[in-house]
């Protein structure tokens, strides 16, 4: 049915992923919206989270007309585009945090569009210059734009699609088999944003997607507390934080410490339970 | 047309396809099925055609407007009365027949966006009538300029959710009607308002549409023994655009326009002509014409007419003005007050805003016929709607 090739090239994403698998330790991501509250403050806190011992940086490029997003990230990144946020500020932000050796992963998040305008092509080859290793497009499933897909693979940028609770079987198997990296696992019905209860029934997914691949997937979408984070990660190989974070940093009026000590609290308790 | 479009997976050439979050794929290819057993079901085909003569008010008449025939001169002008529609607009074809669609998938509940609110209070009719319990997201702005339709919905039973975010009008609106879909995907159907969206919307809403072209064919056939020598229509989102060319597009001597809204000019940065200055991209799960900025943020459109006020167009339209097959043309504002002057004074008949604009085209395409030609214009709604927005300009 559809011809998928693999992508050959590796980047700090798998190996990150490989490497954890080996120490069979849970990873953890952290969403950040670039420019959000600032783009100094975005680049200090990503050194902050590598520090932390956070594995995956989901970086948010914002978009005008967030379709999955909840209020949380709509005003995130109604903020970020308010400040003049670019994509060239997207790769020099990146060129200039490996420039000071952050290793960390880093994963570019945004709609469709934004990419579509800058070139696809042209998009792929500055993106992974800058120095990002992977990809997630909500809004770009995987039948959609099989040129993107081409790039990413030629290129070595890991292209993630998403599964959602709706996705039926043999659906889910050709996801599995185009998602690069790592599998994202949508945990709820809805939108991003913190979440006070997670649904029960998402074992039988994770366990099915689990006989398909060996591709680690990671559960996001409304996970917002510590205690949360360790029962999604038992479930799977680890995290996504977005929405949760981002609140933290609206409440802490531009002071970033109390969204670093949050993120060491879900680090602890997604990482000690492994 | 060699092949039909869209093809399997809602393309149209380059456009169209479905550009949407996971979580609602699998209730678009329950759509997609749904649509395609019920196209050519029986019992589905007769119910909605009950409900469109018995309820709806159809078939619509197609009037010769003669007095407006005189003030040019030449070829002879008809209008399609979709004006004369129940709720007053050709928005009804497609709500009931989505109503009926969604009652039978049996969703309980539908949400809808609108801007001007008449995609709104045709929906919550709709919902009235199927017994379905209808959320219709608006955008603040909107709700302040359009405070009679609110009313409107308010009273059939709806409720009227405004929205907040981005420029608070119809295209977040959208967005908020999709994310209330992928939350409520399991008991809601999306009735979306126009041939825009993911697939299989804009085929969809396309083929509920045609309606309006089928009877207007019909009575050329019939009346005049010949087809038109023009299509004119407004086109928004380009539902009663797509509806009323459809069914001629094969017809190779009807040439057919589709009138956008220029705003205050083309030249300024307050139109809504996402055809003629548009670049294609990607917004509301479709791939069209999209009017964006240098970053591919998605720039606000302007237009009197708030039906016409979105920054994209229904992706077929803009697989016609690629192909050729249909002309597109901007009129501002102003060219659209003179068409709802034009209209009222020698017809006696009030034009919405937005046919308005297919209107005040004439004054363009007139002068170039022949005495022997006819040309079809689609008056898609009425214009009590804008009484205020009119009496503000003319200051009456």
């Amino acid at each position: 049915m559809y011809k998928v090739k693999t992508m050959k090239k590796r980047n700090r994403l798998i190996r990150k992923l490989e490497e954890q698998k080996k120490k069979a330790q849970k990873v953890f991501c952290a969403f950040l919206t670039l420019g959000y509250p600032s783009l100094a403050a975005t680049s200090k806190l990503i050194e902050s989270f590598e520090r932390e011992g956070v594995d995956l940086i989901e970086l948010g490029f914002p978009f005008s007309d967030p379709l999955a997003d909840g209020p949380t990230i709509q005003f995130s990144s109604e903020w970020a585009l308010r400040l003049g946020v670019k994509m060239q500020d997207a790769f020099q932000q990146v060129r200039d945090l490996r420039k000071k050796g952050v290793e960390i992963p880093i994963v570019f998040f945004s709609y469709l569009n934004p990419i579509h305008h800058y070139g696809i092509k042209r998009f792929v080859l500055d993106a992974k210059k800058a120095g990002f290793d992977g990809l997630i497009v909500p809004d770009c499933p995987p039948e959609e734009e099989k040129l993107l897909q081409k790039i990413c693979c030629q290129e070595g940028l890991s292209q993630v699609f998403l599964v959602a609770p709706t996705t039926l079987k043999p659906r889910m198997k050709m996801i599995v088999r185009h998602s690069e990296g790592f599998i994202y696992y949508v945990s709820l019905r809805g939108v991003t944003g913190a979440r006070k209860s997670l649904p029960i029934d998402i074992k039988r997914p994770l366990d099915f997607m689990r006989r398909q691949t060996n591709k680690p997937v990671l559960i996001g979408f409304g996970v917002s507390t510590p205690k949360q984070g360790r029962r999604l990660a038992k479930l799977s190989q680890g995290v996504i934080v977005g929405s949760a974070i981002i609140d933290h940093l609206r409440n802490s009026r531009g002071r970033l410490s109390p969204t670093v000590r949050f993120v060491r609290t879900l680090v602890n308790a997604v990482k000690k339970h492994g | 047309m060699k092949k039909r479009l869209p093809d399997q997976a809602g393309h149209f050439g380059i456009y169209g396809g479905r550009y949407v979050p996971e979580t609602l794929m699998k209730a678009l290819k329950e759509l997609t099925e749904a649509y395609a057993f019920l196209r050519k079901d029986r019992s589905f085909k007769k119910e909605l055609a009950g409900y469109l003569s018995t309820y709806a008010g159809r078939p619509t008449p197609v009037y010769e407007a003669k007095n407006l025939t005189r003030q040019f001169g030449k070829g002879r002008i008809f209008l399609k009365r979709e004006d004369l529609c129940h709720t007053g607009a050709h928005k009804i074809n497609n709500t009931i027949a989505q109503g009926l669609l969604a009652k039978r998938l049996g969703k309980t509940r539908i949400v809808a966006e609108t801007g001007a609110g008449q995609h709104g209070v045709a929906s919550a009719t709709a919902a009235c009538v199927f017994g379905l319990k209808c959320v219709v997201y608006m955008g603040d702005e909107d709700i302040h300029r359009q405070a009679l339709n609110v009313y409107k919905m308010k009273m059939l039973g709806a409720e009227v959710r405004p929205v907040f975010s981005g420029s608070k009008t119809l295209k977040d609106a959208t967005n908020e009607a999709i994310r209330d879909w992928v939350s409520n995907v399991e008991d809601t159907h999306y009735l979306l308002g126009s041939v825009v969206g993911p697939h299989p919307y804009p085929m969809m809403v396309r083929d509920f549409q045609s309606v309006i072209g089928e009877e207007t064919r019909r009575f050329f056939e019939k009346e005049c023994g010949k087809l038109p020598n023009y299509l004119v229509a407004c086109v928004g989102g380009g539902s009663n655009a797509i509806g009323f060319f459809y069914p001629f597009l094969k017809n190779r001597n009807v040439k057919m326009i589709g009138v956008e809204a220029a705003g205050e000019g083309i030249r300024t940065r307050h139109h809504a002509a996402s055809l003629m200055k548009g670049e294609v991209g990607i917004l509301h799960g479709m791939k069209s014409y999209l009017l964006q900025d240098s970053e591919g943020q998605v720039q606000l459109a302007h237009s009197i007419s708030a039906g016409l006020d979105y920054p994209s167009v229904g992706p077929e339209h803009a697989f016609l003005k690629d192909s050729g097959r249909v002309r597109y043309e901007p009129m501002t504002d102003r060219d659209a007050i003179e068409g709802f002057k034009l209209l009222t004074v020698t017809e006696g008949i009030m034009p919405a805003l937005e046919p308005a604009h297919a209107l005040g085209y004439l004054k363009s395409l007139m002068p170039k016929t022949k005495k022997s030609d006819m040309v079809a214009v689609c008056l898609s709604g009425r214009g009590d709607k804008d009484i205020d927005t009119i009496k503000r300009v003319l200051h009456v």
